[in-house]
């Protein structure tokens, strides 16, 4: 109880509350009180979501911090919150990010600051709504009214293709959606009458082929929001043309949604079926790893290659998911958070160039170290991470991820081992065309290093990546009990025999 | 028990005719241009039925005049809608037809004639009843159609409206007469009974039954019955096309639930096939062809057929729960269309019309809230939680899932996908693009709260529709236990 409320009900409408705030301060007049009723907001929104980490029980796979209310008793709808031991820490990376973002637009924001500002503190709170929401129809509404802010967030602040991008992004989204949508009631009905995640874990599906239809509906879903081979299209093209904030929170959370839905709706509803296709989804994510590891090379524009190293890297985590055994499954949500950060660092990397230059293509840059020591330093920090060296977060998840499959099928590992070649010479390739050598045009010879405002976001990130790099347990640990209890629930056959 | 008690039901029929008469007479002696004295005599008619409506109320299921007439919760619900939504049609009109010469004595008399047909309707517990609400729905329409006589876009739109209505009504009244002949009778009641009961000629009911149904579809503006809406919604003054596409959808709804499911429940095999039919080419023809539209009125047609594509997926589905589904599709629908085209009309000027779809551009720089409001019509109409349009497709589909339609429910889904096409395609106008013009928007005071508060209801009712889908819910399912 946070005031009076229930923790998780403050952590989803606080930054809501304040997005309306800033909404409500109006045209550009007003620009400088947006922003600080942002920060307030998004901060104080990041605070209240401490006592979910500090007062989780680490011993429990049960949902914490439940909050439980009618909500439309017609269709047994109800306002259902709670968090177990792998949504909580993706409430804590999203409100994490939120600060960042609203520091990171500061000053590049000129135009209808008060709607940027508030366009990504009800996003804050939706996505936080997602992750902790226990019944299925409150997820798919938090699910859909997130594409909204986003939606707009792409097509008003986006580059010069916004529009195109804008609504690619929301009809793609789109698509998924109303087949889960078409998944849910199905399971509404076969359930007799119950929106509950839970009981939809426990509910008998005994036909492999309904399981089979469900959980195609929930991967069209997912798996555009993952973003998974072949539905990934859209991703690249919405990271080229979103502000850096949105490509931040493209990458860092909204890819995550779509990774933990897969945990928390396919893979326990409709577990034959998981297995079942597990050889596809394998193949998909391996696809992804190696193959869209080979396309983010020949990238010629550094956001549209982080974003193809992004879909890259969400290979290894539906990997993960997909080989069923703990290494791979907690590998996997750490490889999540870990890439929420270096993704998110890598956006704001290339943020701050494109603030300076206006230009987000490989050639327009090099030598960029002589005249940004400062920034050269942090950005090798989070390439280094993108391409998994040891000491990163990058490292952890994946090696866990490796080592998972190694004990799967030594070719999957094999396969998927090869990101960290790749993986390195994507990223290590593009930072010593952009940083090193000698300063090639006058745009770079009149770059200024970064400023106080953006030394506090790298700091800060910086320092979590290498606190999830060198001591990742207090990550682990809080996670342990949830993926035990949900590898034994998807070990249990539904289908009877 | 005395006359005038037991006339109770019908009370606020009577008082309205009382009052359009009364107005139509004292209208002629109001000599002053804005008809100040004559709208507020209309609005408080309006009221005055509302508070007759509440105060006649009763739980059960009154019938009146030998069975013509019917009093139920489902026809006190939907009645209360119809005057709410007429009501905020006028407010909504007044600045726009003043602009244009429109508001006249006249025009408000045939909207109260035409709330009287819808009441009629509404509570119809026999075929004639229906008759007869219908027509005179459908001849004040057609006479507000044509009210523009120096336009002709609009005389167009009028005469299509009355050739292809007039159509409408012979092949119903053709259907009901098959009805007729095959059950003896033209009480909704009476004629389900027989139909139980088994009729020698069965054939003949059905062909009775295609009849009505195309009639309906005809007046419902279901694909392939829909080739006048588009026209009629075009050339129409957008008033009187914000007036047919709200109010009239109750009356239509409550006209299939008492031609259909009341009296003819024992076919529903029958029909409930042949509504899918519709459904589906409505919701495919209605989505795909707004696409193509430049104009926001023939844009917001197809959308209207598309919907009535929906609407009929929740009847097809045979069951209270759908009925009850539908009925809120078709607040919800009212609700959102007045909206829409109540923005249309916030944004014209005298001789200026903002009827293209690029008059929107970049109305989020000349005026944020309008902008924000559309935006939640417009998510609302695509479907988009969290706003009430969303709560209306999910309860529509949850209805056809629950009877085992699933390949209709993924159709019905992917046909809204692309309808969230051009939906956002108007977002996109507001939110992204620069605007054509930077003319200060005037609005009337009135109409801005108005256009505020529908905007904030659609996103109201969607975080919080619990209590409207049970209040349709639970008048269907009284309606039809008796």
């Amino acid at each position: 109880m946070i005031f009076g409320y229930p923790l998780l009900s403050v952590v989803i409408w606080l930054p809501i509350i304040f997005g309306l705030l800033v909404l409500a301060t109006g045209n550009d007049r007003n620009a400088q009180l947006a922003r600080v009723i942002a920060l307030v907001g998004a901060i104080l929104s990041f605070l209240v979501t401490l006592p979910l980490y500090t007062g989780f029980d680490r011993m429990t796979s049960a949902m914490q911090f439940v909050v439980f209310e009618d909500w439309i008793t017609r269709f047994n709808i109800h306002y259902h919150l709670g968090v177990d031991g792998i949504s909580v820490l993706f409430v804590l990376l999203n409100s994490f990010f939120t600060p960042l973002v609203v520091i990171a637009g500061w000053k590049v924001i000129e135009k209808r600051v008060a709607q940027y500002m508030a366009a990504f503190l009800i996003m804050s709170g939706l996505v936080n709504g997602v992750f902790a929401s226990l019944d299925a129809m409150l997820f798919y509404v938090f699910w859909e009214a997130m594409l909204i802010p986003m939606f707009i967030i792409i097509g008003v602040w986006g580059g010069p293709n916004r529009v195109y991008a804008a609504l690619k992004f929301f009809l793609y989204t789109l698509l998924g959606s109303l087949l889960m949508l078409v998944a849910l009631l199905y399971l509404y009905r076969q359930s007799g009458g119950s929106f509950e995640i839970l009981d939809f874990h426990r509910m008998a599906m005994p036909s492999l082929s309904a399981q089979i239809l469900v959980f195609f509906a929930f991967f069209m879903a997912f798996s555009v929001k993952v973003p998974m081979f072949p539905v990934h299209t859209w991703l690249p093209d919405a990271h080229v043309e979103a502000p850096t904030g949105g490509s931040v929170v493209l990458a860092a959370i909204m890819l995550k949604v779509g990774a933990y839905g897969f945990i928390r709706f396919s893979m326990p509803i409709a577990p034959d079926a998981s297995h079942y296709l597990a050889p596809v989804m394998i193949a998909l994510s391996l696809i992804a790893v190696v193959y869209i590891g080979l396309v983010a090379l020949t990238q010629a524009d550094m956001k549209k290659l982080v974003a193809y190293s992004s879909i890259s890297h969400m290979g290894f985590v539906t990997l993960g998911f997909f080989i069923f055994n703990a290494y791979g499954m907690e590998g996997a949500l750490l490889q999540m958070i870990s890439h929420g950060f270096v993704a998110g660092a890598l956006f704001l990397c290339i943020g701050v160039l494109y603030d300076r230059v206006h230009s987000r293509q490989i050639v327009d840059y090099g030598g960029v170290a002589n005249k940004m020591p400062v920034f050269a330093a942090f950005f090798m920090l989070f390439a280094m991470a993108n391409s998994g060296l040891p000491g990163t977060s990058g490292f952890v998840g994946e090696f866990m991820v490796i080592m998972g499959a190694v004990k799967a099928n030594f070719w999957y590992a094999f396969a998927a081992a090869s990101t960290l070649i790749f993986g390195a010479a994507y990223t290590l390739w593009m930072y010593k065309r952009v940083i090193f050598g000698a300063v090639t045009n006058d745009h770079v010879a009149h770059l200024h290093d970064i400023g106080t405002r953006e030394k506090i976001v790298f700091v800060v990130l910086a320092a979590s990546v290498l606190a999830m790099g060198l001591y990742p347990l207090p990550f682990a640990d809080i996670m342990h009990a949830s993926v035990n209890d949900l590898l034994v629930h998807l070990a249990t056959p539904k289908v009877l025999n | 028990m005395n006359l005038l008690a037991s006339l109770s039901p019908i009370y606020a029929e009577i008082f309205l005719l009382v009052m359009v008469s009364v107005i139509l007479i004292a209208d002629l002696f109001m000599v002053n241009r804005t008809k100040t004295l004559t709208y507020l005599m209309v609005q408080f008619s309006l009221l005055g039925c509302s508070l007759i409506t509440v105060a006649t109320h009763t739980d059960g299921i009154a019938h009146l005049f030998n069975h013509m007439f019917v009093d139920d919760m489902m026809s006190d619900v939907l009645k209360l809608l119809t005057y709410l939504s007429v009501s905020m049609m006028l407010v909504y009109s007044r600045s726009y037809l003043m602009a244009r010469g429109l508001f006249t004595g006249e025009f408000m008399a045939l909207a109260l004639f035409s709330t009287l047909g819808m009441m009629v309707m509404i509570s119809a517990s026999n075929f004639l009843t229906l008759y007869l609400g219908l027509e005179l729905l459908a001849l004040s329409l057609y006479a507000m159609v044509a009210l523009q006589r120096d336009s002709a876009t609009s005389t167009e739109a009028a005469m299509k409206y009355f050739i292809l209505g007039a159509m409408a009504s012979g092949f119903l009244l053709y259907g009901m007469s098959m009805v007729y002949g095959a059950t003896g009778s033209l009480d909704i009641n009476r004629i389900s009974q027989v139909i139980q009961h088994g009729v020698p000629n069965k054939t003949l009911l059905v062909f009775g039954l295609v009849f009505i149904v195309s009639g309906l579809a005809f007046k419902l503006g279901a694909v392939p019955f829909h080739m006048w809406v588009p026209d009629v919604y075009h050339g129409a003054p957008t008033a009187m096309t914000m007036f047919i596409g709200s109010a009239p959808k109750l009356a239509a709804f409550a006209f299939v639930m008492r031609i259909l499911v009341e009296s003819m429940q024992p076919l529903m095999l029958h029909w409930s096939g042949m509504l899918m039919i519709l459904a589906v080419l409505s919701m495919a023809v209605g989505n795909i062809t707004a696409i193509a539209q430049t104009n926001i009125k023939r844009m917001f047609a197809y959308s209207t057929i598309a919907h009535m594509g929906f609407l009929l997926v929740g009847v097809m589905s045979g069951t209270i729960e759908g009925y009850g589904s539908a009925m809120f599709y078709a607040v919800v629908y009212v609700l959102m269309s007045l909206g829409g085209f109540g923005m249309i009309m916030l944004l014209s000027r005298e001789g200026f019309e903002a009827d293209k779809i690029s008059d929107f551009k970049g109305l989020n720089q000349r005026s944020p809230w309008l902008a924000f409001m559309m935006l939640l019509l417009m998510f609302s109409m695509a479907g988009v939680p969290p706003t009430v349009g969303f709560y209306a497709k999910f309860s529509v589909l949850n209805a056809a899932i629950q009877t085992g339609h699933i390949t209709l429910v993924i159709m019905a889904v992917m046909f809204s996908l692309v309808g969230a096409f051009y939906y956002l395609r108007i977002v996109k106008l507001m939110y992204f693009d620069a605007p054509e013009s930077h003319e200060k928007i005037y609005i009337q005071p009135d109409s801005s709260l108005l256009i505020s508060i529908n905007g904030l209801a659609v996103l109201a009712l969607g975080i919080l529709p619990g209590t409207l889908m049970t209040v349709c819910a639970v008048s269907v399912q009284q309606s039809l236990l008796h």
